[in-house]
This record gives structure tokens, C-alpha cells and sequence, in this order.
């Protein structure tokens, strides 16, 4: 019997693949008027961006589809890879579509990344986004207010329509429905992996990159109704939460390859900024305001967020425990600061609490997974015999 | 620096002084019950600090002084045992290191433990995540200073309100818990007139180097001269004082037409004024100095010595609005900056004070300064019309110091800039069709 889930899966692969953004262009040709927003990892509002009439599309750089020529003479070694690929594809003209691009303030590579994309591509807009690190309504959420009023300013200047209540309040609930389908999506893999395998819901989930809200959760739902009709046994796996790729993403093969070693991946940060935010963002009277708290109040822990006066490793252990999940691989991209600073934390914490954990670093176009396949291999079997890694 | 203490300007001596009361103090702190914060140099509130009695460590400073101590092999070795990754900040893993060894300051006393970490996030993200793995060694607690990135060049009155309100509701109250007092706002605003006297001073020491020969070196000797400013000592007499006799020495040394101080004593004659971007090398820190002084190049400018603040804009602390300059201060610090606008500031240095050339130090470390050097560099030769050089180091691993080769790399740029004055100067080719200064990497 064919798979009921591959030509919604062959869809989302097609989108993923194809890097000179074929469904933006489609999208712009049908909105001759609308602005295309690009963004960076890990979180936009993107409410804000559809609101206005624009559509927000996720850059995650190159991946292992291009060869970096240029992008590598503007970039010492010891920088991570996602800035070298994103300025290739920007010099190359695959990213001709965006009218701006946002980088958010998730580290000092895609803050500076931003002030060479200024010099780089002087006619496009391209704005800081400055997320808060105080978590106080009165303070850090006035001031987050205020950056999205900006931004929105800045938008408004460069031809897209001007920010309304209303409009924002329906792009909101656009997003939560987005973001309930994909929580659905989550649950299922953390219930039944054998159905829905970690490698399918990252390309399902990875095509929205591109996807108004709406059309993302249409096909989010295809998805999930196709994977329901699935004849699926469930295999002896060990259940692993990933941590540490939610910026640069790791190569699709590896995650493939992570499968192939035995585990299933029940949790994970990939493309984190889809899922920043947990649970719906009310209907507030104040739509910007409401955007705002829930960055605030409800935003997942991530190395780039300051963690005040939390347990640092509460919010993994926290997953683990939900997802019930045997250990922790810790995936952290090469040279990437905040993953790998908050890494030791996590792992100090994960060791206290009695979770089997690895870790390996990678590069968006690594090309090799046999190491890190055995080194998986070894951390599954390690569980299942003795229910702990070391 | 001078060989002796008979050889040394009073503004050294008072340096050295106000450094060795410092790390005393600190020393005897517990015992007299003294209150310490830790905090960072870029974005520190010094004068609070000061204005409530409190002492300041700052862990940048401990880190690069065991580089110069040649301490910090070990110390990273140590942090990068216990789990921490080669690839980041050796800052950090210096003063994790040094914690795991005993804490053990720069005169060799203990240093004491935190009673408070005051987390100034200022151009740097790395700072979060330091103070969020010192917070799992200390039981104390930690205050947040989030001060928004100026990418445009441009201080918002939001951007303000946001670090004023800040200060006022949480930063002010935990100072305040720690020191177990009230702050006196006049107290704080007299030091802020120190400061504000303390940087006109400094400016005008940095605005030295324009003259021909320059009587300082805005890098290697900037570093020295912005040691209280940066540190411990921003708002005090003894600052403000040391201020008022560095320029008064320097512009003795302008009467008399004399070059900077070197490490080998007064250099000879000026054949280079360079500008330099990114902090130096501390392992290495003599090494890589008499490679410039031995060669007759004076460093006229620096970004690293704006890092702690940035002063020959015109910004100055007022005292009569306190938390505001605070503020923009914060949100001045180089690396605080835009791209743009720190180009737009080196291509000033690099006119103002008449440069032959500008180098580039890029430091493994630092992503903060490093990101975008590379592009810097094409743009200001494109601008300016003056070549540009590149090494790379690290901060405090010796590991990344490789000593033959920027060694050769800074002659070779040298030896360029001497081609060009003898033929006169001319374009630049621009950077993709030369062959002459290749990218290279110092790391052995």
C-alpha cells in the first residue's frame, strides 16, 4: 500500500529544496502590492509582518545545497556557517525576493550579519529586531511595543500597509491555528513516533518557511490526517529530545542518519521560532500588546534568552519528562556561542537529574554522519541496556 | 612600559596605586563587610557602584590580566576538562578556569565571592550566558541590564526609557538591597561630574595624536591609559586626577615633540600612524606591541580603547541627568554599534588623525568585534583610499598567538605602507584583483 503521506511530504521536500524560494515568487506575482519579509532565526512576530499585508519567510541559510564561494571571503573560520551561506545566496540573487530582511537579536553573528547586510545590499531594508531580555510588562514589554511599532513604521515606509488593530488581531488567530496544528503535530510525534518520523515532521513543519499561516496549517492538517491513515507498528526505539540546532539547521541526512542509529526523536529545537511561544496569544484589545506579552510570559527557554531568576536545565528536563524521553542529544552547530555556552549548564543539569545524554556539533553542510551515526548507535544501545549513556 | 619606578610619569604611579588599594580592598572586603559586584567593563555603572560603596570585579579585567600572566593557558585548559567547548569565548573559560584554580586575583590574593553579579548586557552577548554559568557557582543573585543595540547610530528616547526604567525598578533596588542603604542621588551625581571631567581629559589625550610626531600610541599605550576609565575607578578623585596628569604629561611630550612611550622607552622616529580595530593579544601583549614600536609605527587610533566608552563623540556623564547619561553611555560603547556606524567612525579616525594605514586585529574570541571585519576592511580602503591589514589572535589562548606569523604579516604591511609613501601614495586596486595583501590567518 503506498504511503498516504507522500505526496503532502514530496510537496513540503520540494519547498524546502528549492532555494530560489519558488512559492514566494508565486506569492508576490498574485500580491504585486505586498512586501516579502525575510527573517533570520530563532523568533519574529510574524503576526505583525502578515498583518500588514506582507509575507514573513524564515531564512535558514544554505544548508548542504550550495557551495559557499563568496559567502566564505567575508567570514573568519571560526564563525559559524549559516552567516557565510545566507550572504551567498543573498550575493547570488537567490534571496532577490525579499524586500527587507529582519535579524533578530539572538546572537552577536546574526546581530553584526545584519549591519553587513546594510552594506552588502544597501537597496533592501534590513532591521535589527531587538527582542527584549527584561520580562517585565512595564519595562521589557513596553519596550518590545515600541520595536514592533518600528518595525512596522519601518515596513509601512517601504510600501506595505499600515498596521491596524484589527488586521493584526485576525493574523494572530491565523497564527494560533498555525501553531495548534503544529502542537498536534508534536503531540503525535511524542505518542505514536512510529507514525510520524521526526525527518517527515521537520520537512511538513520547514516548508511553512515559505507559507502564509493559513496555507501552512492546511497543509500541517493534510499531513497529520495522512500519517492517521498510516498502518504503523510502533519499533523498538529510544526517545530522545534534541537540543542545540535551533538556529543553523543541522543536514536533513543527518537527521536521517540520527533515525537510522535507533532513536526517535521526540522533541527537538529545530526552526524553534514557529513554536517560540506556547500556547495561543489571546484576542486582546490590544493585538501589539498581547504579541508582546506573550514573548514575555510564554516564550519558550532558549540559549539566546536570558533566564532570570529560572533553574537553568528545568524547561529540558521539563520536556524530557513530557515527552518521556529515554536521553538528550545535545546538537549543537560548530562555533555557535549561545548553544554551546548554555551547553555545559544543561548537560550539569541533566546529569543531577539522571538523563542519559551525547553530543556532537555539526555544520549545515556537513557531509559526513557515519561518526556521528555510531556515536547515536552507542547512546541507543547504551540506554536500552543499561538505562544510562556513561 | 619604564624599567623603573624612577622612570615612570606620576600618572603611572598613581595608576598602579589606585589598582593595588583596589585588589586590597577587595582582599580585606569580607572582612570588613564590604559588599562586591561583579560586572562587566562595557555598559558598567561604576558611579553606582561607587555612590553606594560597593566594589566592583570585573571578570574581563581578571581574565586578561592572567593572559598577561601567561596564566590563561592552564586556566582554559581547565574550563575546556570540565566540559566547555573550544570553540567559544576564551574570556570566559579564562575566568571559569581561574574560579575552578582558587580565584586568585592579579597581586595574588583571593579574590572574594559575589554578592551580587550585575549583568550589563552591552554589545555582547557572550556576557548573558557568563554570568548565567557564574550563577551556578555562586549563590547570589543576578540584575539584568539589557541595553538595546544602537544599529542606526541613533539613541531613541525608547531606548533610553528602557535602560532609565531598568535602572529605577530593578537594577537602583538590588544595589541597593546588597549594600543595605539608600542611594544618595547627589552622591551619584557628584561622581558623574568626575567622570564627565575625567573624559574630557581622556579626550584630549586621545586628540594628541594628531600631531606629527604623535606624542601617544592610541592602542598598546591606550590600553594603559584607559585602565581606570574602564574599571574600577570611573567617578572617582583619584580617576579624575589621573586623568588631569596624563594630559598634562602628554602634552609635555607634544612641547617637546616626542614620541609614545614604547616598551623599550621613548620610540624614535614616527614612520607609520596606523589605525587598529579589535581588542590586542594579552598573552603576547609586549611581542605584539614591539612589533609595531621596533618598526616605527604608531597606533594614532583605536576601536578596543572605545569599547568601555565612547567619549570624542561629545557624549560626557552629566550629572544633572543622571540615569539618562548613565543610559547613553550604555548605549554608546563601540561594540554597541551598528556596522555602519563603526565604519563611519574609523573612516574618521583614519582621516582625522592622518593615517598611512589601518589594521585589523581579529580576534577568535570576540564575534562581537570579528563578524563583519572582513567586510570593514574592503569598505574602508574603498572609502579612504588607505590599505588595510588583517591578522588574527585570540584574547587570552596562546593557542591562537602565532608569533612568526603575524609577525610577518604586520611587515609586510608595513613594507607596503613604505612602498606607498615613497611612490607617493596613489589608488588602491581594489582588494579581489591584489595579490599583495592576502587574508592570512596568525594561528600557529
Amino acid at each position: 500500500m503506498s504511503d498516504p503521506a507522500s505526496s503532502v511530504v514530496s510537496r513540503a521536500a520540494a519547498l524546502v529544496e528549492d532555494r530560489t524560494l519558488p512559492a514566494v515568487r508565486a506569492w508576490k506575482e498574485a500580491h504585486p502590492d505586498g512586501l516579502v519579509v525575510g527573517y533570520l532565526p530563532i523568533y519574529v512576530p510574524r503576526p505583525l509582518i502578515e498583518a500588514m499585508g506582507a509575507l514573513p519567510v524564515a531564512v535558514f541559510g544554505g544548508g548542504d545545497a550550495i557551495d559557499i564561494i563568496r559567502g566564505d571571503s567575508y567570514f573568519q573560520s571560526y564563525i559559524c556557517h549559516i552567516p557565510r551561506s545566507t550572504v551567498e545566496l543573498g550575493l547570488c540573487g537567490d534571496l532577490d525576493a525579499l524586500d527587507a530582511v529582519l535579524f533578530p537579536s539572538i546572537c552577536d553573528v546574526i546581530r553584526n550579519l545584519g549591519g553587513m547586510w546594510r552594506m552588502l545590499f544597501p537597496d533592501k531594508l534590513s532591521l535589527y529586531v531587538d527582542l527584549p531580555q527584561n520580562f517585565d510588562m512595564a519595562v521589557g514589554g513596553k519596550f518590545y511595543v515600541h520595536e514592533m511599532q518600528r518595525i512596522a513604521g519601518e515596513l509601512v515606509k517601504r510600501g506595505a500597509k499600515p498596521l491596524e488593530p484589527e488586521a493584526l488581531r485576525q493574523a494572530i488567530a491565523r497564527e494560533n491555528t498555525r501553531r495548534a496544528a503544529i502542537a498536534e503535530l508534536d503531540l503525535l510525534r511524542r505518542t505514536e513516533p512510529w507514525r510520524v518520523k521526526a525527518s517527515e515532521a521537520y520537512l511538513v513543519i520547514r516548508a511553512g518557511a515559505t507559507l502564509p499561516a493559513a496555507e501552512h496549517e492546511a497543509m500541517v492538517r493534510e499531513f497529520l490526517a495522512a500519517v492517521r491513515q498510516r498502518e504503523a507498528r510502533p519499533v523498538d526505539n529510544v526517545r530522545v529530545v534534541l537540543v542545540g540546532s535551533f538556529c543553523e539547521q543541522p543536514p536533513f541526512d543527518l537527521i536521517r542518519a540520527l533515525e537510522r542509529s535507533g532513536c526517535d526523536i521526540v522533541d527537538d529545537d529545530f526552526q524553534l521560532g514557529l513554536r517560540m511561544i506556547d500556547g495561543d496569544i489571546p484576542g486582546d484589545d490590544d493585538p501589539i500588546e498581547a504579541l508582546s506579552r506573550a514573548y514575555l510570559e510564554r516564550g519558550r527557554d532558549t540559549a539566546s534568552r536570558y533566564i532570570g531568576d529560572l533553574v537553568k536545565g528545568a524547561g529540558l528536563i521539563g520536556r524530557v519528562k513530557a515527552s518521556h524521553a529515554d536521553g538528550v542529544i545535545f546538537a549543537a552547530a560548530s562555533f555557535c556561542d549561545p548553544a554551546l555556552l548554555d551547553q555545559p549548564m544543561l548537560e550539569h543539569a541533566l546529569t543531577k537529574a539522571g538523563v542519559p545524554h551525547t553530543s556532537f556539533k555539526f555544520a549545515e553542510n556537513t557531509g559526513q554522519f557515519q561518526v556521528i551515526r555510531e556515536q547515536a548507535g552507542a547512546f541507543s544501545d547504551a540506554v536500552k541496556l543499561w538505562g544510562a549513556a556513561s | 612600559m619604564s624599567e623603573t619606578e624612577a622612570d615612570k610619569d606620576k600618572s603611572q604611579l598613581r595608576q598602579k596605586r589606585m589598582i593595588a588599594d583596589h585588589f586590597a580592598a577587595l582582599a580585606r572586603a569580607k572582612a570588613e563587610g564590604k559588599k562586591v559586584v561583579y560586572t562587566f567593563v562595557p555598559g558598567n555603572v561604576t558611579e553606582l557602584l561607587g555612590a553606594l560603596e560597593l566594589l566592583p570585579v570585573l571578570p574581563e579585567i581578571n581574565a586578561l590580566q592572567s593572559g598577561m600572566r601567561k596564566k590563561s593557558a592552564g586556566y582554559i585548559a581547565e574550563a575546556e576538562k570540565s566540559g566547555h567547548s573550544e570553540d567559544v569565548c576564551t574570556y570566559v573559560k579564562c575566568d571559569l578556569g581561574m574560579l575552578k584554580s582558587g580565584n586568585f586575583g592579579p597581586t595574588g590574593e583571593k579574590l572574594p565571592e559575589p554578592d551580587l553579579l550585575l549583568l550589563s548586557y552591552t554589545g555582547c552577548f557572550t556576557f548573558m550566558k557568563w554570568f548565567e554559568l557564574l550563577k551556578q557557582e555562586y549563590d547570589c543573585p543576578v540584575v539584568m541590564l539589557h541595553v538595546p543595540y544602537q544599529t542606526d547610530g541613533v539613541i531613541s528616547a525608547d531606548m533610553r526609557k528602557y535602560i532609565v526604567d531598568q535602572l529605577e525598578r530593578e537594577v537602583i533596588p538590588a544595589l541597593e538591597k546588597v549594600a543595605g542603604k539608600k542611594l544618595d542621588r547627589e552622591e551619584l551625581s557628584r561622581r558623574l561630574a568626575l567622570s564627565a571631567r575625567a573624559e574630557e581629559d581622556l579626550v584630549a589625550v586621545w586628540e594628541s595624536a594628531r600631531h606629527k610626531p604623535s606624542p601617544i600610541d592610541g592602542y598598546f599605550g591606550g590600553v594603559y591609559y584607559v585602565g581606570p576609565i574602564f574599571s574600577s575607578f570611573r567617578g572617582s578623585e583619584d580617576a579624575a586626577l589621573y586623568y588631569q596628569e596624563l594630559r598634562a604629561e602628554i602634552e609635555e611630550r607634544v612641547r617637546l615633540g616626542k614620541g609614545p612611550v614604547t616598551p623599550d622607552g621613548d620610540m624614535g622616529e614616527e614612520k607609520y600612524r596606523l589605525v587598529v580595530e579589535g581588542p590586542p593579544n594579552w598573552t603576547s601583549f609586549y611581542d605584539f606591541w614591539r612589533m609595531f614600536s621596533r618598526e616605527g609605527a604608531t597606533v594614532v587610533a583605536s576601536t578596543y580603547t572605545r569599547v568601555g566608552g565612547l567619549y570624542d563623540n561629545g557624549f560626557r556623564h552629566d550629572p544633572k541627568k543622571p540615569l539618562e547619561s548613565l543610559a547613553d553611555y550604555c548605549l554608546g560603547c563601540y561594540t554597541n554599534l551598528g556596522l555602519p556606524t563603526r565604519l563611519d567612525l574609523l573612516e574618521r579616525y583614519i582621516k582625522d588623525y592622518a593615517a598611512d594605514g589601518f589594521l585589523i586585529n581579529s580576534v577568535k574570541s570576540c564575534n562581537s568585534f570579528s563578524v563583519g571585519q572582513l567586510l570593514m576592511l574592503r569598505k574602508l580602503e574603498e572609502r579612504t583610499g588607505v590599505p588595510g591589514g588583517f591578522i588574527e589572535s585570540d584574547l587570552v589562548d596562546p593557542r591562537y598567538f602565532g608569533k612568526a606569523n603575524i609577525e610577518n604579516r604586520v611587515q609586510s604591511f608595513l613594507q607596503v605602507l613604505a612602498a606607498r609613501k615613497k611612490s607617493g601614495g596613489g589608488p588602491l586596486p581594489t582588494r579581489e584583483k591584489r595579490v599583495a595583501l592576502p587574508i592570512v590567518g596568525g594561528g600557529s
